[in-house]
């Protein structure tokens, strides 16, 4: 039995109410909210928080290859993929492959690993954008999402793939210039007219390929960047409208090379054993991935569900998205910017700064973080073990905020942690107001975005406040 | 093993310190030739006579040159010193300690920093060594601003009381300074003004935090039995300790961020080598290192001036006022004589020279007082993370 050993969706903390759009402008916006990667984020540290979600939602399996797909690579010719599988601190002989370019990519990415072999932990992560008042920045939303794909041997199956089909065409629908933020999009109704027959075709071909009939299919999913095809194909199914699954524009918005598998994961975490689980993707061309839920799926624990997290988000004016967008410049802290990181001191401390791996020292039981050679207790040297604390909660002991230091989004707020079972740690915090900070909060890890400079991205870890968990 | 010191082994015989301020019109080449042309008069010698220099500096120049290029030394030892913001203490160190090991008869240390060349606002740039991008990027006063609130949550002072406490010492040292013709702020600031100012860190606002300022001092060192050949009045150095922490305070969830322990150490080891038992009965000055407000608060009971926990009453009594028991940075210290990093060690040094031979001017500068020891303070670095300097000075042997 090949198919889904556990699967998690990252929505990232900050909404933008699309009302607050036509305030400003006059038009645009629309209902509901998207959500908003913060401004020391991007698709490689959002595909971070996702796939440890994976990872955890599977019970410590660890996968044998990790893919990565975006629509918006932090580098090019460099892979993205070996920033996450450094920071899930992966075996060194997994692999780490990126999946490049188009929306398509991500439930590519998903389709192949579920017909290869091995485990395979496909990381889908995506930034939508679009010019002020536009459709595309209004429904748009940021998000990862990751699924652990393998068969008995790696582990429990929570779904089965029980059947999938592809249609591909080439035509001219949507289109974006390499290094641009923006979409452009002809005329809707030549692309529905592409969209629907190919879907229909790749939908009665993937269930006959699962010998299923459309009436026994409990959930379907249908997703993909132009809205009104992906309308008229759900209205062609035959499913009725309670088998249909929420597609989340009204709170997250859709999360392109993301989006996918962000709603499977999402449907999943709601699914009962024997469920069957239908997913079309519409993306130059459509490919549908049919499931059935496994016994092992009651026994399945999410590490934490999409709907809780996008529950406990916070709200984030609109110029301040403009502003971590890149689309207005605000005045910076008259401070000087940092410099770019080395490549080769990054290199020696990998599993401090991608893994966040502390030491701790046999005799004396000192957690020293970063890691020490030399023990603060009792000076042993040499006598450490590695002591990996990403996943440790903590306490803020003290705090302060800092508004004279250079941060892409001043102020910093920053906190003394002490970590649960020892290990004390000097961190910023993210995702939070300053003025709701306090002492005896708790608080996480995060991997983030710091700086870049000189084109380098600065990845490090940060602690933010633990919600709605 | 030991540390023994060199109590009334060597002499401070002359003295000099520029201004502290902003000088636009003036690099570091000009500031070394003020500070040291004082101090040169000041014992009647000539850079020549001087056979070994220490110069500090933090961020303004690289090696020895720093001196020798534009005093045009010729054939001279020059050693380059830095250590944090404890840079000018360290450079007396050196000088003192060469020459009471009888490598050197004369020699100088001199402290000189050009920071307001930079273009921002406070100190920049200390390091620019590689890295790999996990330090912290916070400002000093972001660290120190965290010592407030667990002073007052440990000792229970709450935040209107700590805001006084803290505006109090601010608005001491900005008397003093206002007196001194040589500090950076020569204005008095009213308590009022001071707790209004505009946030910077934490709960610590503008006058919470040192000037930040360019500036050179300087001193000439001999051995203790040939002071007189140069001065009929000079100041014999009783102690100079020095701690570099080893950084464990943000890595020990024990540290509370209510005191300095690298200070505590330092200050034990300088009573030890002056034979002080009782600090706060026994000094009659101090230049403390007060960066920062809540470093003052602090830095009083780890220097033994206050107990645990009382030292927030003490400011407010004005025990450490310039006509107070036991005054405190009667020069303004670094709150309004201004930081220039390198200088300031060399700084606290030229207030404790003025102050011990009854040289303060204007006359009402002057601290009274039958006590007979200067304490200088100076640390670098951060709560959790610091290096420390102690040193005490005495006009009289034994």
């Amino acid at each position: 039995m090949r198919g889904i050993l556990g699967a998690a969706g990252y929505v990232p903390y900050w909404r933008l109410d699309r009302g607050t759009i036509s305030a400003v402008f006059g038009s645009g916006g629309g209902r509901g909210s998207r959500t908003v990667a913060s401004y020391d984020e991007d698709t490689t540290s959002m595909g971070v928080e996702a796939a440890r979600l994976a990872l955890r939602s599977a019970g410590g399996t660890q996968p044998d290859a990790l893919w990565f797909s975006t629509v918006v690579p932090a580098y090019l010719d460099k892979t993205n993929a070996t920033t996450i599988h450094a920071a899930l601190r992966l075996d060194s002989d997994a692999p780490a492959l990126d999946w490049g370019g188009a929306i398509r990519s991500g439930v590519g990415a998903l389709l192949t690993a579920l017909r290869a072999s091995g485990s395979t932990l496909v990381v889908t992560a995506d930034q939508r954008d679009g010019l002020p008042t536009s459709a595309e920045e209004a429904a748009g939303g940021d998000a990862a999402a990751a699924v652990l794909v393998g068969s008995d041997a790696n582990g429990a199956v929570i779904a089965e793939l029980v059947g999938s089909a592809s249609a591909t065409e080439e035509f001219i629908d949507r289109w974006r210039a390499p290094g641009e933020r923006r979409s452009k999009v002809w005329e809707e109704r030549f692309g529905e007219t592409k969209y629907v027959p190919l879907g229909e075709q790749a939908w009665n071909a993937a269930l006959k390929a699962a010998e299923l009939s459309p009436e026994q299919i409990t959930k379907v999913i249908v997703t993909g960047p132009h809205a009104r095809a992906v309308r008229s194909l759900t209205n062609r199914l035959g499913v009725g409208t309670e088998a249909l699954a929420d597609d989340l524009s009204g709170t997250v918005g859709y999360s392109g090379a993301a989006h996918a598998a962000l709603l499977l994961a999402s449907v999943l975490e709601q699914a009962k054993p024997g469920d069957v689980i239908a997913l079309i993707s519409l993306a130059d061309g459509a490919d549908v991935l049919v499931f059935r839920a496994t016994e092992a799926l009651a026994s399945y624990s999410p590490a934490r569900p999409v709907v809780a997290q996008f529950d406990s988000g916070g709200e984030l004016p609109y110029g301040k998205f403009l502003a971590w967008r890149g689309k207005v410049t605000l005045e910076p802290p008259r401070r000087p910017e940092p410099g770019r990181i080395s490549a080769s001191i990054t290199g020696r401390s990998e599993d401090w700064k991608y893994g966040f791996v502390g030491s701790r020292d046999r005799s004396s039981q000192a957690m020293h973080l970063p890691p020490a050679r030399v023990s603060r207790v009792g000076d042993a040297v040499d006598e450490m073990d590695p002591a990996p604390m990403s996943d440790v909660e903590g306490t803020i002991a003290t705090f302060t905020v800092d508004r004279i230091a250079y941060s892409p989004s001043p102020p910093i707020v920053f906190a003394i942690v002490d970590f649960d079972g020892g290990g004390r740690f000097p961190v910023e915090l993210t995702d939070v107001n300053a003025d709701e900070v306090k002492m005896g909060d708790r608080v996480e890890m995060t991997f983030r975005r710091l700086f870049t400079a000189d084109g380098i991205h600065n990845y490090f870890w940060k602690a933010r406040p633990i919600r709605g968990s | 093993m030991g540390s023994h010191g060199i109590k009334d082994r060597v002499a401070v015989v002359g003295m000099g310190c520029t201004r502290f301020g902003e000088h636009w019109d003036k690099g570091t080449d000009d500031l070394l030739l003020w500070s040291t042309d004082e101090a040169f008069k000041a014992a009647g010698v000539t850079k020549d006579d001087i056979d070994a220099y220490w110069v500090g500096t933090a961020m303004s120049g690289n090696s020895g040159m720093v001196v020798s290029r534009p005093l045009q030394l010729h054939d001279k030892p020059v050693t380059r010193v830095e250590n944090f913001c404890a840079t000018g203490s360290e450079a007396l160190r050196g000088a003192a300690y060469a020459v009471a090991s009888g490598a050197y008869d004369i020699a100088m240390a001199v402290g000189v920093e050009k920071v307001k060349d930079s273009g921002y606002q406070g100190l920049v740039g200390a390091s620019h060594a590689p890295a790999d991008g996990t330090q912290r990027t916070l400002t000093a006063a972001a660290m120190f601003a965290m010592c407030a609130p667990a002073y007052g949550k440990k000792y229970g002072v709450d935040d209107d009381q700590m805001r006084e406490v803290l505006a109090r010492i601010s608005w001491k040292n900005h008397q003093n300074g206002a007196l001194n013709p040589r500090a950076q702020f020569r204005k008095e600031v009213s308590m009022e003004t001071i707790c209004n100012a505009p946030l910077m860190a934490g709960g610590l606002r503008v006058f919470d935090c040192s000037g930040v300022a360019d500036g050179s001092a300087a001193a000439v060192v001999v051995r203790a039995e040939d002071a007189h050949k140069y001065t009929d009045k000079p100041l014999y150095i009783k102690a100079l300790s020095f701690v570099a922490g080893n950084g464990s305070g943000n890595a020990d969830p024990d540290y509370d961020y209510t005191s300095f322990p690298e200070i505590h150490a330092a200050a034990a080891d300088a009573y030890s080598q002056a034979g002080v038992t009782d600090p706060r009965h026994e000094i009659a000055m101090a230049e403390v290192h007060d960066c920062f407000t809540p470093a003052e608060l602090l830095i009083m009971e780890d220097l033994g001036f206050a107990e645990r926990g009382t030292a927030w009453k003490e400011v407010l009594e004005g025990t450490f006022d310039l006509k107070g028991e036991l005054p405190v940075n009667p020069d303004g210290g670094l709150k309004s004589f201004g930081h220039p990093v390198g200088a300031s060690g060399l700084r606290m040094a030229f207030e404790a020279w003025l102050q011990m031979r009854g040289d303060a001017q204007p006359a009402e500068r002057q601290i009274t007082t039958d006590r007979n020891l200067a304490l200088t303070h100076n640390l670098g670095g951060y709560p959790g993370e610091m290096v420390s300097f102690v040193g005490l000075f005495g006009p009289e042997l034994g």
